[in-house]
C-alpha cells in the first residue's frame, strides 16, 4: 500500500529545491520514492469530468509521489521537502524540542475512568505561537485527515482534534457520557445537538457516516470539556464549533484520542513534529499534562530520540557493499538518522527520530543505508546457495496428465475457485447443507460465497459462455476444489480434481467413457474389478437416471461419470444434451 | 471436365488461326450452346497453360419472343391482310383474331386496307392494294440471322420500341494459343492414389497444381490454456534455477500464517473485511504450533529479537481467523518454519498459485489470481544477491523492466528468528503475478478474457505457445 501525496512544484521551488521534472523523478528514486505523476488541478478535474468543467481550475503543475505506507513522516509537503534536504545535504535534520510553557503551568488533560468502557487513551500538546498561511493551513488540515485514514485506521486506532487554544480554558476534562447527556454545536453548524441526534443527523453524511460505527453500540460516547463546560470535541466524531480553528489562530492544543497508547503517540508526534516548523520557535513544542483516572501523571508529547548502536560490517554483509564506518554514518545522516562512529571498532550510534517511528529494528536501518547509497549502485551477486530441484509431485502429475488430455482432444479451461452456492447445489440438484463447502462470510457478491466442493458448474458456465463455437465443445480442468476436512489445523483442504465435460447434439456418454479409459491407460490402471478400474451404475440428482456410474479404482470410489440431467443443462443455460465426468487425481499419486 | 470432343475441336479451331478466336463465334459454326464453349475453356485454363483466354463483352440485337413470332409467321398487319378475302370480312370478325386488333391499325395506317362502316350487316373490311411487302418480318429476318448491320439504327430502335428486338451484351472469350498448346488433352490427377504407387503410373500422370493460397484444414486437438501455459514456463524456469516448488494445495489459511507470522500488525489495513475474504465455515483454525505462537505474540506486543515491536495488545482470536489466503507467502511462511524445525540447510522454494483479494474489481483485477513466489534462504544473502537473483530470473523470462511487474525484499528478522531459524540465515523474496504478463504476451487488456468461464475459446484455440525468452515481450 502506498500514499499519493499531491503537490504543487512551486511548493518545492519556494523552499529552495528546483529541479526539472526528470531531475524530480529521478530524485524521488533515489530517495526510495516513486513520482507517479506529473499533472495538474485542471488536468485531474478533465479526466474525470470533463473538458467543460476544468476550464476555470489551476494549471499549476503537481506532483503525485508513492510514498511507503509506514512513512508517516513523508504525508505532508513539510516533511517531504525537510526529508529531501536533508538528503541532498541542504540542510540539517532539525532536532525537535519539548518545552515548557514561558509563563504558568501547562496545559492539563484529565482522563476519567469512564473513558475505559469505550476509547481509554488520550494525549495531548500545544503549538504556540504559530503563523498559518493558506497553505499551511490546508496541508495542517490534509495531515490530519492523511493520518486518520492510514496509522489511526479511519479513526478507529486514534482521533486527532485540533483545537484554538484562546477560545477555551484548561484545564480539560476527557470523559465519557451517556449519548442523551452530550449537548454541543457540532463543527460547521448553527445549533446545538445531543450526541444521540448528532449520530442520526450524520448518518447521511458522505464522510462523517463511516466513522459513527466505532462509538455507535457504546453505552457511553467519549467527550473532552474545558473548564467552564465547552465542548472541544466528541472523538472520534466531530469537534465542538466553539474551539475550531483558523488562519489566525496563533496557539493551537491538540489532543489525540485513542484506543491503542503507541499510535496515540506516534499521531500527536507527528502531527507537532511537521508543523512546529511554523512556530515562533521552529521546532518547539509546547507540553501539556495528561492526568490518568488512578492519578498518575505523564508529559506529552514523547518527541522521544532512540539510540541503536550496529556495526558497519553489519550494514555492508546485509546490503552487501563494502563503505567504511564513516561513509556508512554519513549515508544514514542524509536519510535524517543521525549517526556517527563511535570509535569502538567499526561501531555507529544512529540516532532515531520521532519523526521515524517506521525504524524498529536495525534492519530497517540497513534498508535506509542502502537507499542513500544507491539499489542502483549496489553491485549484483549471485547467491552461491547449492539446491537441488525438486517438483511438488501433486503438481507433476498435474502437469503430465493436462498435456495427455489436450492430446486427446480436450481444451483446457480455467475457472475460479470462488462460486455462488446457487452453482455448487441448487443447480446441480443438489442441496448446499449436503456439501462440504467453505463458506466465506463477508462476499461482495453472489459470486465470492463459496469455495467450489466440484469443478462441473465452471466448465458448464465456460460452454454457456461459448455456445457461438462450433459443436462438439470438449473441455478439461484440472485444478483444486476445497473440502471442510475437521482433521486439518484450519478446518479444511485442498482436493485436485479432473474434470472434463462433452456437448453435442448427442450426449456423447462413449466419448466421456472413453476419456476416463484413456486417462486410465495414462495413469497405468488396467480394466478390471479388484485391482483395475471399473465403472458401476449410481444414483445422482446431477445426472440422467440411469445414465450415471460411479468410478472405481482398485475398489475405491474417485469419481463419477454421466450424462447430464436436462435440468442441470436448463440451469446453466444450455440447450444440447452433454456427459461429463468429474474424480479426484490424488489417488493416483 | 467438359467433353473431351468439344476441347479438342476447339483447340483445333485455334490451331487453324493466326491470331485467335472468339468463342461466341465457336459455339455460332459448331451449332452448340456458347456455355459450352464457355466451359471447354475452363477446363482447359485448368490444365495449365494450353490456351490463354481474354475475356470480352460485346453487344448485339436479339429478337424477343414476339419478334421471333413474327419472323416465322409474318407480321400481325400482313397476318390481316392475307386473311381479308376479296369480298372482304367483318370487322367483328377480324377482331376476334389474336392478332386483329395490332394488326388492323398497322394495316390501316399502311393504307393495305379500308372500312365500309355503312355496310350492310355492320362495318365490313376490304383490301385495298393487290398485294403488299411485309419489310417488318424481312428486317427481323436480317437480325435473326445476324445481320443487324445492314439495317439502319432508326429501324432497329423502332424495332425496339415495339418491343420485337432488344440489345443484350455477350460475354466472349478472345482465346490464343497458350505457351503449352497442344491439340491433345491429356487429363489430370487430383491426388496421388495407393493404386498408383502400386502400380507406379504415377510417373506418366499429370497431376492438377494446388492452390497454395487457400489455408489448410485446423487438426483435431484440443488446446491447453494460455494462461496455464505461462504457468508452466515460469515453472521451467524456477527449476532451471534449481528451486523446489513448495506444496501450495491449501487455500484456507489461518490469519496467523498469513499474516501474523509474517510480522504484519492486526491493524494492518490488509487485514480489513475490505480486502479479505473470511470464513464463516469453518470460521477459525483451532491448531498452531504453540511455542511458536507464543513468540510471535511477544514480538509483535512487545518486540524481541533487537526490534520494538508494534507495542499493542496481540489477541489470539485474530490470529484464529480463518481466511482465504491473500498471498501464497502464508505457505512459504509455514516452509521456513518447518525448516527451522530441522538443521538448516539453504534453500530455494518456489510457487505459482492461486490467491484471493476481496477487492474491487475491474478490467484488471479480479477477486483471485495466481501468485508467483520465489524464496532463498541460506546465510549472508545481501541485498546485492537479492538483485543478482532477480535479474537472472527476468533475463530467462525475457522482461527488462522487472522492477514494474513485481516485488521483492528481504524478510525481517521479526519474522524469522521467532520460527527458528539462525540468527545469520537471510531470507530474499520475491512475487508477482501470472495474470500481469500472460495478458502481455497475448495482448489480452481485460483479464475476463483470460481468467473465468467468460473466457473466449477461439482465443484459446488460437494462442500461440509461450517460449522463453519469449519473442514477444
Amino acid at each position: 500500500p502506498s500514499c499519493h501525496l499531491t503537490r504543487k512544484k512551486n511548493d518545492l521551488e519556494a523552499v529552495r529545491l528546483t529541479y526539472t521534472d526528470e531531475e524530480f523523478d529521478e530524485l524521488c528514486f533515489e530517495f526510495g520514492l516513486e513520482l507517479d505523476e506529473i499533472t495538474s488541478e485542471k488536468e485531474i478535474i478533465s479526466r474525470e469530468q470533463g473538458d467543460t468543467k476544468a476550464s476555470g481550475a489551476s494549471d499549476v503543475i503537481l506532483y503525485k509521489i508513492d510514498v511507503p505506507a509506514n512513512r508517516y513522516d513523508l504525508l505532508c509537503l513539510e516533511g517531504l521537502v525537510r526529508g529531501l534536504q536533508v538528503f541532498k545535504n541542504k540542510l540539517e535534520a532539525p532536532q525537535y524540542k519539548r518545552v515548557s510553557p514561558l509563563s504558568g503551568e501547562p496545559q492539563k488533560l484529565i482522563i476519567t475512568k469512564e473513558t475505559e468502557a469505550v476509547r481509554p487513551h488520550a494525549v495531548a500538546a500545544v503549538l504556540r505561537n504559530i503563523t498559518f498561511t493558506q497553505e499551511r493551513y490546508d496541508s495542517f488540515i490534509e495531515l490530519q485527515e492523511k493520518l486518520h485514514q492510514n496509522i489511526c485506521r479511519k479513526r478507529s486506532l486514534v482521533a486527532i482534534g485540533t483545537h484554538d487554544l484562546d477560545t477555551i480554558s484548561g484545564p480539560f476534562t476527557y470523559t465519557a457520557k451517556p449519548p442523551g447527556d452530550i449537548s454541543f454545536k457540532p463543527l460547521n453548524q448553527t445549533k446545538e445537538y445531543t450526541a444521540t441526534q448528532l449520530m442520526s443527523l450524520y448518518k447521511t453524511d458522505s464522510h462523517l457516516r463511516h466513522y459513527l460505527h466505532i462509538i455507535e453500540d457504546k453505552p457511553v460516547y467519549p467527550v473532552i470539556y474545558d473548564s467552564n463546560g465547552v465542548v472541544l470535541s466528541m472523538p472520534p466524531i466531530i469537534n465542538g464549533d466553539h474551539s475550531k480553528i483558523s488562519l489566525k489562530t496563533k496557539n493551537v492544543f491538540i489532543e489525540c484520542t485513542a484506543t491503542d497508547q503507541t499510535k496515540a503517540k506516534t499521531v500527536l508526534d507527528m502531527m507537532v513534529t511537521m508543523f512546529s516548523e511554523y512556530c515562533a520557535q521552529p521546532f518547539t513544542v509546547e507540553e501539556a499534562e495528561v492526568v490518568y483516572p488512578d492519578g498518575k501523571t505523564c508529559i506529552y508529547p514523547e518527541l522521544a530520540y532512540r539510540k541503536e548502536k550496529l556495526s558497519s560490517k553489519f550494514i555492508n554483509q546485509k546490503v552487501g557493499i563494502n563503505e567504511s564506518t564513516e561513509k556508512i554514518a554519513q549515508l544514514l545522516t542524509r536519510m535524517c538518522l543521525l549517526s556517527q562512529a563511535t570509535g569502538v571498532g567499526d561501531e555507529i550510534e544512529v540516532e532515531i527520530p520521532p519523526t521515524r517511528s517506521d525504524v524498529i529494528h536495525a534492519c530497517d536501518i540497513m534498508e535506509d543505508a542502502a537507499i542513500a547509497y544507491g539499489f542502483n549502485n549496489i553491485t549484483r551477486t549471485t547467491p552461491r546457495t547449492y539446491t537441488v530441484a525438486n517438483q511438488f509431485p501433486l503438481n507433476k502429475l498435474t502437469e503430465l496428465l493436462r498435456q495427455d488430455l489436450a492430446a486427446a482432444g480436450f481444451t483446457e479451461a480455467l475457472n475460479f475457485a470462488l462460486c455462488s452456492q446457487e452453482d455448487i447445489a441448487d443447480k446441480l440438484g443438489k442441496k448446499i447443507s449436503e456439501m462440504r463447502a467453505v463458506h466465506i462470510s463477508n462476499p461482495k457478491t453472489a459470486e465470492f460465497q463459496v469455495a467450489r466442493t466440484t469443478l462441473l458448474p465452471g466448465l458448464l458456465k465456460t460452454i454457456a459462455a461459448n455456445r457461438k463455437m462450433p459443436l462438439p465443445l470438449k473441455l478439461f480442468e484440472i485444478s483444486d476444489v476445497v473440502l471442510k476436512d475437521e482433521t486439518k489445523d484450519v478446518g479444511a483442504r485442498n482436493s485436485r480434481r479432473f474434470c472434463a465435460v462433452y456437448y453435442n447434439k448427442s450426449p456423447g456418454f462413449e466419448v466421456i467413457h472413453g476419456l476416463l479409459d484413456r486417462t486410465m491407460q495414462l495413469l497405468e490402471v488396467k480394466p478390471a474389478r479388484g485391482e483395475g478400474y471399473h465403472i458401476q451404475t449410481a444414483d445422482d440428482s446431477t445426472y440422467f437416471p440411469g445414465r450415471c456410474a460411479d468410478i472405481f479404482v482398485r475398489g475405491k470410489n474417485v469419481g463419477r461419470l454421466g450424462v447430464l440431467h436436462p435440468d442441470v443443462i436448463n440451469r446453466f443455460e444450455l440447450t444440447m444434451p452433454c456427459s461429463a465426468l468429474e474424480m479426484d487425481i490424488e489417488p493416483f499419486l | 471436365m467438359a467433353d473431351t470432343g468439344v476441347l479438342e475441336t476447339l483447340l483445333q479451331r485455334v490451331e487453324k488461326v493466326d491470331d485467335g478466336v472468339d468463342s461466341l463465334d465457336v459455339a455460332t459454326s459448331l451449332g452448340v450452346d456458347h456455355q459450352v464453349i464457355v466451359g471447354a475453356v475452363k477446363s482447359l485454363q485448368a490444365l495449365g497453360d494450353v490456351i490463354s483466354a481474354e475475356l470480352r463483352s460485346s453487344k448485339h440485337w436479339e429478337l424477343t419472343e414476339e419478334g421471333t413470332e413474327i419472323a416465322e409467321q409474318g407480321s400481325h398487319e400482313s397476318r390481316v391482310f392475307s386473311c381479308i378475302p376479296l369480298e372482304g370480312l367483318a370487322q367483328s370478325e377480324l377482331m376476334k383474331l389474336p392478332f386483329g386488333k395490332i394488326g388492323f391499325s398497322k394495316a390501316m395506317s399502311n393504307k393495305w386496307i379500308r372500312v365500309d362502316k355503312a355496310h350492310e350487316g355492320g362495318p365490313r373490311i376490304f383490301r385495298t392494294v393487290e398485294s403488299i411487302e411485309d419489310q417488318v418480318r424481312e428486317k427481323l429476318f436480317l437480325v435473326q440471322k445476324g445481320n443487324s448491320t445492314q439495317l439502319e439504327e432508326k429501324e432497329k430502335n423502332e424495332l425496339k420500341k415495339r418491343k420485337l428486338l432488344s440489345e443484350v451484351t455477350v460475354k466472349s472469350y478472345w482465346i490464343t494459343k497458350g505457351n503449352s498448346f497442344s491439340t491433345t488433352i491429356t487429363k489430370q490427377e487430383t491426388e496421388l492414389t495407393p493404386e498408383m504407387i502400386a502400380s507406379g503410373n504415377w510417373k506418366e500422370k499429370k497431376f492438377k497444381p494446388y492452390n497454395f493460397e487457400a489455408m489448410g484444414v485446423a487438426p483435431d486437438c484440443g488446446h491447453l490454456h494460455p494462461l496455464m501455459k505461462v504457468r508452466t514456463q515460469f515453472r521451467q524456469i524456477f527449476l532451471e534455477m534449481g528451486f523446489t516448488e513448495m506444496p501450495t494445495n491449501n487455500f484456507i489459511e489461518s490469519s496467523f500464517w498469513n499474516f501474523d507470522s509474517l510480522f504484519q500488525p492486526q491493524q494492518h489495513p490488509a487485514r480489513d473485511q475490505h480486502d479479505t475474504f473470511f470464513l464463516s465455515d469453518p470460521a477459525h483454525a483451532h491448531q498452531f504450533p504453540q511455542d511458536y505462537l507464543e513468540r510471535v505474540k511477544k514480538v509483535h506486543s512487545e518486540g524481541g529479537y533487537g526490534s520494538q515491536g508494534y507495542k499493542y495488545d496481540w489477541k489470539i482470536e485474530e490470529a484464529q481467523k480463518n481466511i482465504l489466503r491473500t498471498h501464497t507467502t502464508a505457505v512459504s511462511a509455514r516452509m521456513l518454519y518447518k525448516l527451522a524445525q530441522q538443521k538448516f540447510t539453504p534453500v530455494k522454494y518456489f510457487s505459482i498459485d492461486r490467491v484471493f483479494r476481496n477487492e474491487t474489481l475491474d478490467a484488471t483485477h479480479l477477486a483471485e489470481f495466481h501468485q508467483i513466489e520465489g524464496v532463498v534462504a541460506d546465510y549472508g544473502l545481501t541485498l546485492g544477491d537479492l538483485m543478482g537473483v532477480l535479474h537472472q530470473f527476468f533475463t530467462k523470462l525475457g522482461l527488462k523492466k522487472w522492477v514494474e511487474v513485481g516485488n521483492s525484499g528481504v524478510f525481517r528478522p521479526e519474522m524469522l528468528l521467532p520460527m527458528g531459524l539462525p540468527e545469520g540465515v537471510s531470507v530474499i523474496a520475491w512475487g508477482l503475478s501470472l495474470e500481469r504478463p500472460t495478458m502481455i504476451k497475448y495482448g489480452i487488456n481485460n483479464i475476463r478474457e483470460l481468467v473465468g468461464h467468460k473466457v473466449n475459446l477461439q482465443m484459446v484455440y488460437d494462442s500461440p505457445i509461450c517460449r522463453n525468452p519469449p519473442t514477444h515481450f
